[in-house]
């Protein structure tokens, strides 16, 4: 059984079918990258997994929780399903240790030391040991997004979903973030990102999802389907990008 | 019998202790039930979205003084004997409750969705991402605006001298019918309204830059 499962998806945005019967399986400690043109529906895709949007058939399981169209299980899912957002979204009112603790705090009822030791070694992990007492407004855009992947880590996830994490950041702070992308996938994090990066995809994917017009157009191993794409669409789609 | 000019003063700061007692008591009343308002005018569920929304139209939507008539003698009616001091610190209350509830949904709504979408991806419920996320940045924002309306309140309490509760406007009616002095005393009374608000707006104005300047 794998560990995430999605069957026969289907979502729409008022008479607009976004997703038209998604299927896809993510095994344990698999790296997905999702990738396509804007509007073919990766990031509503991964916003799905988590319950950020609302399906209107067919259904979603990770590790026993579902999601349909009646929205399930959605407290005890998004504990397994971490997410780290373009944008980052840290709370800017609380600092970099407090934006950590938070959610052990009040979700998993965490004592303030423990949820206190428990971010100091999350920082750590993101290299970040040092900006404990720091607000998030001091810090980079590569920093704060690895205080955002420390943030959602912290709620110990099956998998994270990664939404463009690069996409809002200076060129010269995307390889920090990616780094530790790099590291989780090593220490078998489960990972689905939904991608611009395809040079990071190549490397570090162990799957490639090509979506096209709100469907799953192909998928398998990355460097296979990045040197021999079995479709027109994904030739011209790898043909339109530099990497 | 004659008034000095001390006897004035003295009633007049009597009355005027009445005035900031209620404005108290509405601002801190109407601040609860606002706030009570401010959640079911934003909650998930439809019928009390509609509710808080009627409530909140209707209050906007009509003069502080039919309320508090609509208080007083729609109690009365009940066959219960409201004081006019009963009767004026419920109609301020409910007039404040409505005003600030939308006040304060305005900053709410303020905070960006990728807060929300952040707190709810780390399993946090709805209102767990109110009480930690979204009002403790809303409140920063709700200071200048909650402040400036305050003085709102203030001069909104004038209008329960017409029921017969004696704060500072119905002490300065009477002692102007009682001195044929009108302009002097209302001008008293129009200067302790001032000592009441300016600071008010002051305060709200001095917030409003400050957050400006962080912001």
């Amino acid at each position: 059984m794998s560990l995430l499962n999605v069957t026969a998806l289907h979502k729409y945005y008022g008479d607009n079918h976004v997703l038209k019967g998604i299927d896809l399986k993510v095994e344990e400690g698999e790296v997905v990258a999702i990738i396509g043109r804007s509007g073919s529906g990766k990031s509503t895709l991964l916003r799905t997994l988590n319950g950020l949007e609302s399906i209107n058939d067919g259904v979603i399981e990770v590790d026993g929780d579902y999601i349909d169209a009646a929205r399930a299980d959605l407290r005890s899912l998004r504990q397994k399903v971490g997410m780290v957002f373009q944008q980052f979204n840290l709370f800017p009112h609380l600092s970099v240790g407090e934006n950590i603790m938070l959610a052990p705090q009040v979700v998993k009822k965490m004592g303030r030391d423990d949820a206190q030791q428990l971010a100091r070694q999350m920082l750590e992990r993101v290299g970040l040991g040092e900006k404990f007492d720091a607000f998030p407004e001091r810090l980079s855009g590569g920093q704060q997004q690895r205080v955002a992947i420390a943030r959602a880590l912290a709620m110990s996830p099956r998998v994270l979903l990664c939404d463009e994490i690069t996409s809002a950041l200076d060129p010269e702070l995307v390889n920090e973030v990616l780094a530790v992308v790099k590291q989780l996938a090593s220490e078998g994090m489960t990972l689905i990102m939904v991608t611009h990066e395809m040079r990071f995809a190549r490397e570090v994917g162990d799957k490639l999802v090509f979506m096209h017009q709100g469907k799953v157009h192909e998928v398998g191993d990355p460097k296979q389907l990045f040197a021999e794409p079995q479709t027109a669409e994904l030739r011209q789609f790898i043909g339109s990008i530099n990497f | 019998m004659d008034f000095t000019f001390w006897d004035i003063l003295r009633n007049l700061l009597v009355g005027l202790q009445w005035t900031l007692l209620l404005s108290l008591v509405a601002f801190a009343c109407g601040g609860v039930a606002g706030l009570l308002l401010l959640l079911a005018r934003i909650s998930p569920l439809q019928p009390l979205r509609v509710l808080a929304r009627g409530y909140i139209e209707l209050f906007q939507g009509t003069p502080l003084l039919m309320q508090l008539f609509m208080v007083f003698f729609g109690i009365a009616l009940l066959g219960i004997d409201v004081s006019p001091w009963l009767a004026a610190a419920c109609a301020l209350t409910l007039f404040t409750s409505a005003f600030l509830a939308e006040i304060w949904r305005g900053c709410v709504e303020s905070i960006s969705h990728g807060q929300w979408e952040a707190a709810e991806s780390l399993a946090m419920s709805r209102l767990e991402v109110l009480r930690h996320v979204v009002l403790p940045q809303a409140m920063r924002i709700a200071i200048a605006p909650t402040v400036g309306f305050s003085v709102q309140v203030v001069k909104g309490t004038a209008v329960t001298s017409i029921i017969g509760f004696t704060e500072l406007t119905k002490t300065g009616g009477m002692l102007a019918n009682a001195t044929f002095e009108p302009f002097m005393v209302y001008g008293l009374v129009a200067l302790g309204y001032f000592l009441l608000c300016y600071p008010l707006s002051l305060a709200a104005y001095r917030l409003e830059r400050r957050l400006n300047v962080t912001a």
